[in-house]
C-alpha cells in the first residue's frame, strides 16, 4: 500500500481493489507513530466513507492553520493552545466533505508560517525524513515531512514567500504554490493577506494536478478569491517541445550552492533534450524581493495578529490586574520570537512618518518585480530557478541568525509577490539529500507549469522511496 | 473693548445603516437582543475568517452620496484602523481612509468634505454600581453591534453658531431618513454626532485651533454642547491663555466640558489597504439602481412647497420633513383647484386631529372631501369655527362634509332676519357693555359676540355680526 500514490489509491478504491477502511488504518497508524514530530493531531478512526466521491478513501494531512471544526488549529503557536475552531476552512471542506477525502491528522509548522525550518513551532520541531539531524524547511515543514516519510499519501499546505516549495525541495517532494486567488483562504489562520495561498504537497506531479483540481474555485466567503479559468488537468506530456524556459541570473547563480547548482544545470540539458530552449535572462528587481517581502509580510502579520489578545479565545496569561497588562502578558507569553520580531518589524513599518519610506516602498518594488516577470512572458513560457540555494540544514544551524534563515527563500519569494504559479519538483540528490526545480508560469498557468514539470519529473526519474522504505 | 469672537464649526456624523445583515458578515442587525447572540466567527474575528462587503451598505452609501451631491469615486478601497481595544474583534477596524466612496457635495449652506463606509465596533459594558468605566467591578463585550455597518458623513467647516449646527443636523437627519437608509435615532446610536469647534475674532480668515467634541446623542446635547465649547474656548483667549487641540466630552448632567481619556487618545493607527477586499468600483448598473432608489427630499420638496404652492415657509418645511403629510397635502390641494392655502390649512388642521404620526391616506377623511371642506369655507358657506367641528364629524364618520353641515344645521345663517333678532336681543340683555360701546369704546363691543355665537351655535358668519352690531348700536 505504501507503494502506492494517492491517484493509484483513488483509483483502486473506486474500482474495488482497494478497501478504503484498511488503507486509511494504515496510513493512521503510520501517522500516530509518525518518528519526525509532523503531526500536532492524528484522526482516531476513520469516518464514514462515501466510495462514490472521487478522493473516497483517500487520508490527507493539513496544515495546523487551516481550520477544522472541532479539532485542534493551533497554528504551530502557543497562543492558540487547543484552540478549536467552530467551522472549517473553504479548501479542506472542498476536499473532505465536496472530494470525498478523509481528514487524517493536522501537521505541524512554524508558529503563524514564519520560517523555512519548523524549527518555530511552539509544538517541537519537525525533523527531515532523509536526515532527522536536518530540517525539513518551513513553514509548512509537516506537510513535506509526512508526504516524504509517507505518513500520508499527500497533503496540504500554504505559501507566503516558499512555504510549501522550498520544504517540499527539502524533502524530495512536489509541492505547487498556485496563483494568488485561485484558492480560497477562508479558514487559514492568515501570516500575509496579500501573499498566503493554499497548495498541495504530493510524491509526484500528477497527484499534485489531482489535489490541486479540488481545491480551486471562487468562493463566495472569499473575495479575492478567482478560481482558475479552466479545469486542472491531469497533466500528459512527455516532452518539452517548443517551451523557452528563461534562466534569471539574479536567481540561479551567486548565492546558490555548488552542488545544488550542479543539479539545476543539470536539468536545464535534460530540458534541452526534451526540445526546449534554455536561454539566460534578468529579472532586474528580484534581489530586492526579500527586502520587499520582509516590511510586506510582517506589516500584515502585525494587523493580523493583533487579534490573539486573550480576550475572546486561545491563550490568556493569568494574574494581570490590568487590560493592557493582560494584552501584554498574555502576547509576551503566547508569541515565539520569530513572530514577535516580526510583529514588531511591521508595526514600525507602518508607523506614521516610517509608512512611505517603508511599506510603500516595498509595495513599489513588489509592482516591479510583478513587471519584471511580465516582461519575461513576452520572451519564455517559464522561469526555472533552483528551489532553495542550499540543502536542509543541521537543526539549529540557522536560528540564531534570522538573515540567514531568510535567505532561504531568496529564489520563491519574488514569484509570491508576483502572485504567480510555481512548482518545485524533485531534482536529484546534493551530498545525499534532495534538491528542487522550481517552474513559475504566468498567472492562471498551472495546467501548463504542471505539463513542463511532469515532462521533467519522467526524464529525473527521482526515486522518493528512499526516504521511507 | 474685548474682541468679538465668530466660531467656526465642522461635524462628523456617524450613520448606522439600515441593511438587513451586518457589514462584513451574514449576521443580522441587533435591536437590543441578548448579548452575543448575533456573532458569527467572522465578526467576532475569529482566527482564518474574512469579511466580505456587504452590497446593501455600499448601495446606501451611493444613495447619500448622490442624495448630498457627493461624486461617487469611481474605485475606492478600505482600509486597516489599527488599535487594541476589547470592542475590536480583529484589533482594527476596517474603514475608508484617503480614497473614500464618496467626495465633495453639499446639503443646504453646508458643504460636505467627505462619506465613508466602515463598521461599528462592539459594546463594553460596565459591571457595577455606577455603569461607568471607573469604578466597574468589569467589564463585559457584547459583540451584537460589532460590525455594524456605518457611513460617516464629514463636513466642511461651514457652519457659525451651534444653532445653526443643530438645524442643519435636523435637516441631514430628515434627508437620512427619507433616503431609508437609517433609523437616525440620536439617543438609540444610530445617529451620532461630533463637532469640531474652533473660534476666531470676527472679519478674520485663519481658522483657531479646534477641539474635537464627541457623541453629543440628542440635538438638544449637540447645541449645549457647542455652546459650552465656544464659551470655554471664548474664555481662555480673553484670559490671555490658548485653545489646546484635543477630544473632548460634554456632560450634559453638568454642562461641563472634560478632556476624553480613553482609545481616542491613541495615536498611530498605522493605517494600511486591507487586503482581504477588493476595491469597490460602481458599476453603471449599480449607480442606476441607487440613483433610481432615492425620493424627493425635504430640502427639494420645501422649496417645491414654497414656489408651486405659495404656502408659508414653516407649513412648507412641515410638510417637507413630514412627507406623507406633504403628499396628502399635495392631492388636497390639486382636488380644490389648487387653492393650496386653504388646503395647507385643513390639512394642519387634520394632522392635529390624528396626530403627525399618522398617515391620512389611510384615515376617513379622503383628500376630496378635506377640499370640499375648505371649499365651503372659501363659500363662506360654513364658518372657520363650524368647519372644525364638521371636520371632527369626517374623522368619525367618513361623510361628505355637505351632509355634515346640512344634518348639523351648521351651515351660516343665510336668513339675515333671524341673525338681527338674535343681535337685538344680545344687545337689550347687556345694556352695561352697551353702554361702554356709545361711550366711545368700540372694543367692547366683542364681549357681545361671544353670546351671539353661542346664540346662533357658531352658524353665523363674523362679518356679518360686526354689520349687523354696528348697524343697531349706531357706531
Amino acid at each position: 500500500m505504501i507503494e502506492l500514490t494517492a491517484k493509484q489509491a483513488a483509483d483502486a478504491i473506486r474500482s474495488g481493489d482497494l478497501d478504503a477502511n484498511e488503507y486509511f488504518e494504515f496510513y493512521r497508524q503510520r501517522a500516530a507513530s509518525d518518528p519526525y514530530n509532523s503531526y500536532t493531531w492524528v484522526a482516531e478512526k476513520a469516518p464514514e466513507i462515501d466510495t462514490r466521491k472521487p478522493f473516497a478513501g483517500v487520508p490527507i494531512a493539513i496544515k495546523d492553520l487551516f481550520c477544522t471544526e472541532g479539532i485542534p488549529s493551533q497554528a504551530g503557536s502557543k497562543i492558540l493552545e487547543d484552540y478549536r475552531p467552530p467551522y472549517t476552512a473553504t479548501s479542506v471542506d472542498r476536499l473532505t466533505t465536496h472530494a470525498g477525502g478523509t481528514l487524517l491528522g493536522k501537521t505541524n509548522q512554524d508558529e503563524f508560517a514564519m520560517g523555512s525550518s519548523t524549527e518555530n513551532s511552539a509544538y517541537g520541531p519537525t525533523l527531515n525524513p532523509w536526515d532527522t539531524s536536518r530540517v525539513p524547511g518551513g513553514s509548512s515543514g509537516g506537510s513535506a515531512a509526512v508526504v516524504a516519510g509517507a505518513t500520508a499519501p499527500w497533503s496540504i499546505g500554504t505559501d507566503t514567500g516558499g512555504s510549501i516549495r522550498q520544504p517540499a525541495a527539502l524533502t524530495g517532494i512536489v509541492g505547487l504554490k498556485p496563483t494568488y486567488g485561485a484558492i480560497s483562504r477562508y479558514g487559514m489562520i492568515a501570516f500575509a493577506s496579500s501573499l498566503d495561498q493554499a497548495g498541495p504537497f504530493t510524491r509526484d506531479v500528477t497527484d499534485s494536478a489531482m489535489l490541486l483540481s479540488a481545491m480551486v474555485g471562487a468562493d463566495p466567503c472569499d473575495q479575492t478569491s478567482l478560481g482558475l479559468p479552466e479545469p486542472v488537468r491531469i497533466p500528459t506530456a512527455n516532452d518539452l517541445k517548443g517551451i523557452r524556459l528563461g534562466v534569471p541570473e539574479e536567481l540561479a547563480g551567486e548565492g546558490i550552492e555548488d552542488g545544488v547548482l550542479k543539479a539545476f544545470n543539470d536539468t536545464l540539458e535534460l530540458a534541452k533534450s526534451l526540445g526546449a530552449t534554455v536561454e539566460t535572462t534578468h529579472l532586474p528587481h528580484a534581489p530586492h524581493g526579500l527586502a520587499a517581502y520582509y516590511l510586506i509580510a510582517p506589516a500584515e502579520c502585525s494587523s493580523n495578529l493583533a487579534r490573539y489578545d486573550g480576550v475572546r479565545y486561545g491563550f490568556r496569561k493569568s494574574g494581570a490586574s490590568t487590560l493592557i497588562d493582560m494584552y501584554t502578558q498574555t502576547r509576551e507569553a503566547g508569541f515565539g520570537a520569530e513572530v514577535k520580531r516580526r510583529i514588531m518589524l511591521g508595526t514600525y513599518a507602518l508607523s506614521s512618518g516610517y509608512y512611505d519610506a517603508y511599506y510603500g516602498r516595498a509595495q513599489k518594488v513588489r509592482t516591479l518585480i510583478s513587471q519584471d516577470f511580465k516582461n519575461a512572458w513576452d520572451k519564455f513560457d517559464f522561469i526555472v530557478t533552483p528551489t532553495a540555494p542550499g540543502v536542509a540544514f543541521e537543526l539549529g544551524s540557522k536560528t540564531a541568525d534570522p538573515l540567514a534563515m531568510y535567505l532561504n527563500d531568496f529564489c520563491t519569494v519574488p514569484m509570491s509577490l508576483a502572485g504567480i504559479p510555481a512548482i518545485s519538483i524533485p531534482n536529484g540528490l546534493s551530498e545525499g539529500l534532495p534538491v528542487g526545480f522550481q517552474i513559475a508560469g504566468p498567472a492562471f498557468s498551472e495546467n501548463r507549469i504542471l505539463d513542463a514539470a511532469l515532462a521533467l519529473e519522467k526524464a529525473i526519474g527521482f526515486d522518493a522511496s528512499k526516504a521511507y522504505a | 473693548m474685548s474682541t468679538e469672537y465668530e466660531p467656526v464649526i465642522g461635524l462628523e456624523i456617524h450613520v448606522q445603516l439600515k441593511t438587513r445583515t451586518k457589514m462584513f458578515c451574514g449576521c443580522e442587525l441587533s435591536f437590543g437582543e441578548e448579548p452575543n447572540t448575533r456573532t458569527c466567527p467572522i465578526c467576532l474575528g475569529l482566527p482564518g475568517t474574512l469579511p466580505v462587503t456587504n452590497a446593501q451598505a455600499v448601495q446606501y452609501g451611493i444613495m447619500m452620496g448622490l442624495a448630498l451631491g457627493c461624486e461617487i469615486a469611481p474605485r475606492s478601497i478600505f482600509h486597516r484602523k489599527n488599535y487594541f481595544y476589547p470592542d475590536l474583534a480583529k484589533g482594527y477596524q476596517i474603514s475608508q481612509y484617503d480614497i473614500p466612496l464618496c467626495l465633495g457635495g453639499r446639503l443646504g449652506d453646508v458643504r460636505i468634505h467627505r462619506i465613508h463606509l466602515e463598521e461599528d465596533a462592539a459594546k463594553l459594558v460596565h459591571v457595577g454600581a455606577s455603569g461607568r468605566i471607573h469604578g466597574s467591578e468589569a467589564s463585559v463585550v457584547d459583540y451584537n453591534r460589532g460590525g455594524t455597518p456605518l457611513a460617516e458623513i464629514v463636513t466642511e467647516p461651514d457652519l457659525r453658531s451651534a444653532e445653526q449646527a443643530r438645524d442643519w443636523l435636523q435637516l441631514l437627519r430628515e434627508t437620512l431618513r427619507q433616503l431609508g437608509v437609517s433609523d437616525v435615532n440620536m439617543e438609540e446610536g444610530s445617529l451620532r454626532c461630533d463637532a469640531n469647534v474652533s473660534i476666531r475674532p470676527k472679519g478674520t480668515h485663519a481658522l483657531g485651533t479646534k477641539t474635537e467634541l464627541k457623541n453629543m446623542n440628542s440635538f438638544r446635547y449637540v447645541m449645549q454642547g457647542i455652546n459650552a465649547e465656544i464659551a470655554r474656548q471664548t474664555a481662555l483667549l480673553e484670559s490671555g491663555e490658548s485653545v489646546t487641540q484635543e477630544t473632548l466630552h460634554f456632560d450634559p448632567v453638568s454642562g461641563r466640558i472634560s478632556s476624553l481619556r480613553s482609545k481616542e487618545e491613541a495615536h498611530d493607527y498605522r493605517y494600511f489597504p486591507e487586503p482581504d477586499l477588493v476595491p469597490i468600483v460602481p458599476t453603471p448598473e449599480m449607480m442606476a439602481a441607487a440613483e433610481a432608489a432615492i425620493p424627493e427630499l425635504p430640502a427639494d420638496r420645501e422649496a417645491r412647497y414654497e414656489s408651486d404652492f405659495g404656502i408659508p415657509t414653516d407649513t412648507a418645511h412641515l410638510f417637507a420633513y413630514e412627507p406623507t403629510w406633504g403628499t396628502y397635502f399635495e392631492r388636497v390641494a390639486v382636488e380644490g383647484n389648487r387653492d393650496a392655502k386653504a388646503a395647507a390649512i385643513w390639512v394642519t388642521e387634520l394632522r392635529t386631529r390624528l396626530g403627525a404620526d399618522a398617515d391620512p391616506h389611510k384615515s376617513a377623511v379622503v383628500p376630496a372631501q378635506l377640499a370640499a371642506l375648505a371649499a365651503l369655507v372659501a363659500a363662506k358657506k360654513v364658518t372657520a369655527g363650524s368647519a372644525r367641528t364638521v371636520l371632527d364629524k369626517m374623522v368619525e364618520t367618513g361623510d361628505h362634509p355637505d351632509r355634515i353641515a346640512e344634518a348639523e344645521g351648521l351651515t351660516v345663517m343665510e336668513d339675515s332676519g333671524e341673525l338681527s333678532q338674535i343681535v337685538a336681543k344680545v344687545i337689550s340683555e347687556n345694556p352695561d357693555v352697551v353702554e361702554k360701546v356709545r361711550g366711545g369704546n368700540a372694543k367692547a363691543m366683542g364681549a357681545l359676540v361671544g353670546p351671539i355665537m353661542r346664540e346662533t351655535k357658531g352658524r353665523a358668519d363674523g362679518g356679518e355680526v360686526n354689520r349687523l352690531l354696528r348697524e343697531q348700536l349706531g357706531v
